[in-house]
């Protein structure tokens, strides 16, 4: 045990192992952030998207970005009709309502769209609404009018018929100097949105929400289905370091089982071992989790099955072999014969432990490559089909043309978590083979 | 008299010796092509297994069949008049007789060995949606009309990597603990990330920043005329997709040979050419270079099964037009005659690769040895 101890010790002496321990450690710490912030059904629940991201402005960058922009982008502007004054005054079978939503608009550039939803809880009779728009200078546009059904959105800047009437379209329009030459320009100051509602029932409601959606979002900006990266980032740092994990002990700890039971008994063991092993390299592993992915289900418990599988009689059994050779005729070996020892107990406890500490490094080397695996298989269109990973965030930006499109953010996030995980672990499994092989020291 | 004899005696043996070479690298080159393809053999039939599990290829070939024979009675004139029932019965009929024709009323592993014949026949059967550039629905056809363009760029990249890293490698050895030395040992653990990975940060770095270069295809749209110029172009597509395949291999591969010749520098008999005072460059090519390298060409062999699987995502991410590209779309198709002739023809491409290096490895090695045959 003290030669485990006294290598951990050493590694202080590395300064890229430190600084790898310093990445898994963060990484650590932020799969566990994230499991207790957004809990496992929750994530999934939010990455398939829909109702929960209606509010967020798709394909914004991070908020973050700002700092390095001359001119700041706009971010988002929700106005709950809760939060405002109604006035209300009734009428012999209904009721009309007045609701006045104001916001200050203080950016140079413009927003990325702007919707209205409105909420109306009625029995038969569908309400009726006549939105105006107020700018700072004075001016009144009619945005027009329009029944409401229960859960209603006003696509304002999707109104080709304000589109036309505006000469532009509606949310650069609705926000711009009338007397700007050339390229609009924004007005600055407080914007209201006045929605008149007729509702013909005592007992109905409405709510109304004005989104002005901006061109940046959060911590880690949205996609183009609207969802916050921010889950898919979170949640990605557990799932990557799960499958690289658990595929790295999966297949190196079967490996070095299989190998010493084949150098121990040998004969005809070794022999199919040897010729099993031989057959699984010419075996392409890819094309192979392809082909179980597309017959059978992407399911990433499944890949991650196929990939210990296959990486069960892979090249590792020829070193191990090789390293376990010379151990099988020690002293301490037939000693252990001498004393009763049987078969099991001899490769468990015996061989295994003696060759354990070389193997250590290529294990921790081990881990981003299958970390990375995942990530492929993502890139290929065969990422899990339910939970949200780094693999599938750049493998929706590469669909969607974000490089193309100049939406840089959306790879290079994903892309940085996965390079910073394969750094960590690389960077202290080199420094670890350098201690634990003793060849390697001195040079 | 006697000299001569001995001249002549000793010009016999040099025939001998070399007949022997020859002779033990034929012997060992047969009887590991044999042994290849016994393991090709079963390598594809475990495919085929894993991909029969479901009964999926059965499905596919029933379906096959259906729309094969449906085609053919419909477009024969003799049975224009037929009305639509008699038709049908006809088709059924035709079905039920092309499947006790192909025995897929037999069990499977009974057909197993019949698939695994045609697959190793490279028969690959249809494509169910895909086609050829040239507008053939064969498998074979489709798949052979990619090949090259995969071969040309793994070549390429693994030749240029091989090559470059050895002889960095061999320059750093001298000078173990320079800066350089360092900075390789630095930047090895960058190795883990894949080549696909790097591939999309030169693309966003010299396609859409630098706009220097494409970011993906082999040739231009419409290509040039010219074979000097269509060469070029195919040229330009290459340079960023070699350069990612280089970047994620160049410094893991130059770390691991140095590390390696380190360690055999480190030999009495090289300490002794360095007493004798040999030159630095007959010691490293004699002494160092020459029994490390059957070493190198297995890490090279290993390297070059590694980067096969790796070529898929990297095509995808280039639009390189080769096989990883095709297989992609078999994929977004779910085309499954293609998937599983693509895994047929990896593990084929894969067997070829290390056969070669069986044979290089055989050149090289003096020592490989073959029981009962040739050999010293």
């Amino acid at each position: 045990m003290s030669r485990w101890a006294q290598g951990l010790g050493q590694l202080k002496k590395y300064p890229s192992a430190v600084a790898g321990l310093g990445i898994i450690a963060f990484m650590v710490g932020l799969s566990v952030y994230a499991v207790i912030a957004v809990p496992y059904g929750e994530a999934l629940d939010k990455w398939r998207g829909g109702k929960h991201w209606q509010e967020n402005p798709i394909n914004a960058a991070p908020a973050w970005t700002n700092w390095f922009r001359r001119e700041n982008l706009p971010s988002t502007i929700i106005v709950r009709s809760e939060e405002t004054a109604v006035s209300r005054d009734t009428f012999p079978g209904g009721r009309r309502l007045r609701m006045v939503l104001p916001f200050e608009y203080g950016w140079s550039v413009f927003p990325s769209e702007m919707n209205l939803f409105l909420q109306a809880r009625f029995r038969e009779q569908e309400p009726f609404v006549r939105m105006t728009w107020h700018t700072p200078d004075g001016r009144k546009i009619t945005l027009g009018g329009r029944r409401v059904i229960a859960d209603d959105r006003v696509s304002i800047s999707q109104d080709w018929d304000l589109e036309r009437r505006l000469g532009d379209v509606p949310h650069v329009a609705l926000l711009a100097d009338p007397d700007a030459e050339g390229l609009p320009r924004v007005l600055k100051g407080r914007y209201e949105l006045e929605i008149e509602a007729i509702l013909f029932e005592e007992d109905a409601r409405m709510e109304a929400s004005f989104v002005s959606y901006g061109r940046v979002h959060g911590r880690a900006g949205t996609d183009h289905q609207r969802r916050d990266l921010i889950v898919a980032l979170l949640w990605g740092t557990p799932v990557a370091l799960a499958f690289g994990l658990i595929a790295a002990v999966g297949t190196t700890v079967t490996t070095l089982v299989i190998a010493a039971a084949g150098v121990w008994f040998g004969g005809w063991i070794d022999a199919l071992i040897q010729r099993i092993t031989e057959v699984n390299m010419i075996l392409p592993m890819l094309p192979i989790l392809v082909m179980v992915g597309t017959l059978y289900s992407t399911s990433i418990w499944l890949m991650l099955g196929v990939v210990v599988a296959f990486g069960i009689f892979s090249g590792g059994i020829k070193m191990y072999r090789s390293m376990l050779l010379p151990v099988v005729s020690a002293p301490y070996i037939e000693a252990a014969r001498a004393y009763g020892a049987g078969h099991g107990r001899i490769v468990m406890r015996y061989m295994i432990p003696r060759i354990l500490p070389v193997l250590i490094p290529g294990f921790v080397t081990l881990i981003p490559t299958f970390v990375f695996l995942e990530a492929s298989l993502a890139v290929l269109g065969l990422g899990d089909p339910v939970l949200p990973t780094w693999g599938k965030v750049l493998d929706d930006s590469l669909r969607e043309g974000a490089l193309y499109n100049r939406y840089y953010y959306w790879v290079i996030e994903p892309a940085a978590l996965l390079m910073l995980t394969g750094l960590g672990f690389a960077m202290l499994g080199f420094a670890l083979d350098r201690i634990f092989n003793p060849r390697l020291r001195a040079v | 008299m006697k000299a001569a004899e001995a001249e002549s005696h000793k010009a016999l043996m040099g025939r001998a010796s070399i007949w022997q070479d020859i002779r033990r690298i034929g012997l060992y080159t047969l009887v590991r092509l044999f042994g290849l393809f016994v393991t090709v053999l079963v390598g594809v039939y475990l495919a085929i297994l894993i991909a029969n599990m479901g009964g999926r290829v059965d499905e596919l070939r029933l379906a096959q069949i259906r729309s094969t024979v449906s085609e053919a009675v419909r477009a024969d004139r003799a049975f224009f008049d037929m009305p639509a029932e008699r038709r049908n019965e006809l088709i059924e009929r035709q079905v039920k007789l092309e499947v006790e024709r192909l025995r897929l009323d037999q069990p499977f592993i009974v057909r197993s060995f019949d698939y695994l014949y045609q697959a190793i026949r490279l028969n690959l059967g249809r494509a169910e949606q895909m086609h050829s550039d040239a507008g053939s629905r064969e498998v074979y056809d489709i798949i052979v009309e990619r090949l090259p363009a995969t071969l040309l760029l793994f070549g390429t990249a693994n030749i240029l990597v091989f090559f470059t890293s050895l002889f960095i490698a061999l320059y750093l050895s001298r000078r173990y603990g320079s800066g350089l030395d360092r900075a390789v040992i630095g930047l090895a653990p960058t190795s883990a990330a894949p080549g696909w990975f790097y591939g999309i940060f030169l693309i966003l770095i010299f396609s859409f920043l630098a706009r220097m270069l494409p970011p993906g295809g082999m040739v231009d749209a419409p290509p040039p005329e010219g074979r000097l110029d269509y060469g070029l172009d195919v040229l330009k597509h290459m340079i960023l997709p070699v350069s990612a395949m280089f970047l994620s291999s160049i410094f893991i591969s130059i770390y691991s040979w140095r590390t390696f010749f380190l360690i055999y520098s480190s030999e009495d008999y090289v300490e002794m050419a360095r007493a004798k005072g040999l030159p630095a460059g007959t010691i490293e090519r004699r002494y160092i270079l020459r029994p490390t390298l059957p070493p190198i060409v297995t890490s090279f062999a290993m390297m070059l099964i590694g980067l096969w699987g790796g070529a898929i995502i990297l095509e995808q991410v280039f639009n390189w037009p080769g096989l990883g590209t095709l297989m992609f779309r078999a994929i977004g198709h779910r085309d499954t005659p293609v998937i599983i002739a693509s895994v047929v023809i990896f593990a084929y491409l894969l067997a070829l690769t290390v056969f070669l290096l069986d044979i290089i490895y055989a050149i090289l090695d003096p020592r490989v040895k073959l029981q009962g045959g040739g050999g010293k």
